[in-house]
């Protein structure tokens, strides 16, 4: 009987796969062309980026650099590339980015936003980034301070006095709470601050100015402009937007009625009146509620509006992350005997931070783009800026070359702080999937 | 701005306002600065050049009210301000003097409580059309599509005229004069419309000017005046006086070049030596230096020559005198006598 059995001794080498699934062909079946509808899809689309490209691109490559104005721009375009081409005129950027990215602020004092705005990120470094070592965080405690004497310069001793207020609050809590108990202390600690700023804080740093005079050149806020403007308003709307808002949404939720009320009151006013009123506001009627040769800053009276405005945003995009918490995690805190304030620190928060993230970044770089809006009451921010630019005679007519710089600039900001949001939230990413 | 109680709350408070900060002039000799509102920015009138001062027709007003009053050209706070803005500013106390090519109207004059201290520019209404639509006359556009901005006179003005001539048309609505530009060319409209010198500033723009005319028919006053707050005659007369200055120097052909010669030596006509305050005191009535006038006329140049300067046939602009000639020349421009 012949044995017919096959056993194989040796395994089958490997083939190559097949040629239509390897390799550069492979990856276009799998993704471009894996059925007719695709392919016709990936068609369309690669003919409508042609188009587009086909028509930007000569633009923004046959352009000039070096013309002083709009008619030497379409000369030199002219002359170089045959008559009838039409190009972009970068000339404009390249003589004005400057002011776009400064306003008004002397040239000789660039150094001071640059500085100021280096100094903020840095500040914001160890709060972003838990990596980074804790001593950071003076540094994030002095920026505040810092910052804004940069910016506008003046006497060193306005914000040290200023940040005195905070200490004084801070001994006006231990003093007080030790002598008369703990609600008191805290009613001294919001009064004392506050009473120091109102009144005696401006005396005593005229007096320390007087005595030991340190300070560098002021500048007014109307020299602020361009992205710096943007970058001054959007910055601080930002980074005080999340704590005022967080406080308001924890007081939409508190059982006090009083305190509920107002944050209700609020919340809802903010959210119900447009910006664009509010800056109104600002600009214009706070002018009539104040006495007359009262000079209240432009700038800081429309930071206060948009951060307010952020504000109430951002109380909603969080009370969204507490409702989203299960009703468990409040009672086990409770279980664990924590009070308020360390359920809320250590349980409550986190959780509902890391919900409320992506729309707690969509938030931050809506106020960013919504700090365009200032040109409307006469500030001259990018947007501001490109209008006075085209009113030189020379420039008059340049539109797209001053959009597409000034949206290049927003897309950077925009987009890192949308990359920063992904990276928080990989990291924060806990719960098993 | 045709809101009732708003026009209603400013009027009180500039009242407010105004009675408060009467000493106008007091206020900025001692600040040592003048609070000037001006454009956001206006071909020839109003800009940012590359260096961050602001220069223009209207700018150069405030530069001789500022040299007249300071002694120097260079004090002057620049305020841009918006068309939605600059009342407040200037009722509120913001700035001194609004030198936004503000159009002198009946209700801005008596309503909003502001003094119009004079004219600078004599400007009208207009139209431009594409040579290729064949239309040599406004009174031919019937049933023609309009780019105008919208929240201005030009916007009743333009509604008047064609209900005037029994034609109809079509208004597309825009917000600002870049964004007109672009909607004319990219033929949104058939017509543009606003002042005759944004007309000709816009068509300087253009690649190819030449396919492009400027209708004949201006349909309306627009007398662009310096103005400030009612209330405060001393200082509105600063203004009206250095105004009438600079008016009255080309009229008499001092110029930039030649007043120094003037003021050394003085001429025989006595007109010109009071100007110039080597004959006489007006600069004291002004509570002003004797030579008040002749800084501000070297801040930039006699009326004429500031024209020439940023709006005139020099410039891409290329505004003809016109109305704004010296009445001597068939225009508008008659300062009354310096005595």
């Amino acid at each position: 009987m012949a044995d017919l059995t096959f056993v194989r001794h040796e395994m089958v080498p490997e083939q190559a796969p097949p040629a239509t699934s390897v390799g550069p062909r492979g990856w276009l079946r799998e993704n471009l062309f894996s059925s007719p509808l695709n392919a016709i899809l990936t068609l369309l689309s690669l003919g409508l980026i042609w188009w587009v490209l086909s028509h930007a691109l000569p633009w923004i490559v046959l352009s000039s650099w070096t013309a002083s104005s709009l008619g030497e721009c379409r000369e030199q375009i002219a002359a170089a590339h045959g008559e009838g081409t039409t190009g972009a005129c970068w000339a404009v950027i390249r003589e004005r980015y400057l002011q776009l990215l400064f306003g008004f602020y002397p040239s000789d004092l660039y150094w001071r936003p640059l500085l100021a705005f280096g100094l903020a990120l840095l500040a914001l470094a160890p709060v972003l980034f838990t990596a980074l070592p804790r001593r950071l965080l003076w540094l994030s405690a002095a920026a505040p301070f810092v910052v804004p004497w940069l910016l506008w310069g003046g006497s060193v001793w306005v914000p040290v006095c200023v940040a005195l207020g905070f200490g004084l609050g801070l001994a006006a809590l231990r003093v007080v709470s030790a002598a008369a108990g703990g609600l008191a202390g805290v009613i001294a600690a919001g009064v004392v601050p506050v009473l120091w700023w109102l009144f005696l804080a401006w005396v005593a740093a005229g007096l320390l100015q007087a005595i030991l005079p340190f300070g560098i050149t002021p500048v007014e806020s109307r020299a602020f402009g361009g992205f710096m403007l943007s970058i001054t308003i959007g910055l601080v709307a930002i980074t005080l937007s999340l704590p005022i808002g967080i406080v308001l949404a924890l007081g939409r939720q508190s059982n006090l009625l009083i305190i509920k009320a107002i944050c209700v009151g609020f919340i809802e006013f903010i959210r119900g009146v447009p910006l664009i009123t509010l800056l109104f506001v600002a600009s214009l009627l706070l002018n009539y509620f104040m006495p007359p040769g009262t000079n209240f800053d432009i700038i800081l009276r429309v930071i206060i509006m948009v951060t307010l405005f952020a504000s109430a945003y951002m109380a909603e995009v969080i009370r969204g992350g507490l409702a989203a918490l299960p009703r468990g995690q409040y009672e086990a805190a409770d279980a664990l005997g924590l009070d308020y304030w360390k359920a809320q620190r250590l349980i409550v928060m986190p959780q509902a931070l890391k919900i409320s993230i992506p729309g707690i970044v969509s938030t931050f770089i809506g106020v960013f783009k919504d700090t365009t809006l200032v040109s409307i009451i006469g500030l001259l921010d990018p947007l501001g800026f490109s209008n006075s630019i085209r009113a030189n005679a020379e420039w008059n007519g340049v539109v797209w070359e001053l959009y597409g710089f000034i949206a290049a600039l927003f897309f950077v900001f925009c987009f890192s702080m949308s990359r920063y949001s992904m990276y928080l939230e990989r990291k924060l990413r806990t719960e098993n999937r | 701005m045709k809101n009732p109680v708003f026009l209603g709350a400013l009027t009180v408070a500039s009242l407010v306002a105004g009675a408060a900060a009467a000493a106008t002039l007091d206020d900025v000799k001692s600040r040592g600065k003048l609070n000037c509102g001006t454009n956001t920015g206006l071909v020839g009138f109003a800009a940012p050049d590359a260096n961050g001062d602001w220069q223009g027709f209207d700018v150069a007003l405030c530069r001789a009210v500022a040299a007249a009053v300071l002694g120097d050209q260079s004090a002057v706070e620049f305020v841009p301000t918006t068309g939605k803005t600059r009342f407040t500013a200037l009722a509120s106390g913001e700035i001194d003097i609004l030198a936004r090519n503000t159009t002198w109207t009946f209700s801005r004059d008596v309503d909003l409580k502001f003094t119009f201290v004079g004219v600078n520019y004599y400007d009208g209404q207009g139209f431009i059309v594409p040579k290729s639509l064949g239309v040599s006359s406004a009174k031919e556009l019937d049933g023609a599509t309009v780019c105008i901005q919208t929240g201005t006179t030009t916007e009743l003005n333009l509604a008047d005229f064609f209900r005037v001539n029994n034609i109809s048309y079509e208004p597309v609505p825009i917000e600002t004069s870049a964004e007109a530009q672009q909607q004319y060319l990219a033929g949104a409209c058939d017509a543009y419309t606003t002042d005759a010198s944004g007309l000709a500033a816009t068509r300087a723009t253009f690649e190819d000017p030449t396919a492009h005319v400027i209708l004949p028919e201006i349909i309306s006053k627009e007398p662009l005046g310096p103005l400030v707050r009612h209330g405060d005659d001393d200082w509105a007369d600063v203004v009206r006086w250095t105004l009438n200055a600079l008016i009255a120097a080309e009229e008499y052909g001092v110029t930039s070049a030649n007043i120094d010669e003037l003021v050394a030596n003085p001429t025989s006509n006595p007109e010109i030596n009071r100007l110039l305050g080597t004959e006489g005191d007006l600069g004291a009535m002004l509570g002003l230096p004797a030579d008040w006038a002749v800084k501000a006329i070297k801040a930039g140049g006699n009326y004429g020559e500031l024209f020439e300067k940023y709006i005139g046939q020099s410039t891409p602009i290329g505004l003809a005198r016109g109305l704004n000639a010296q009445w001597t020349e068939g225009g508008l421009l008659y300062a009354p006598p310096f005595r």
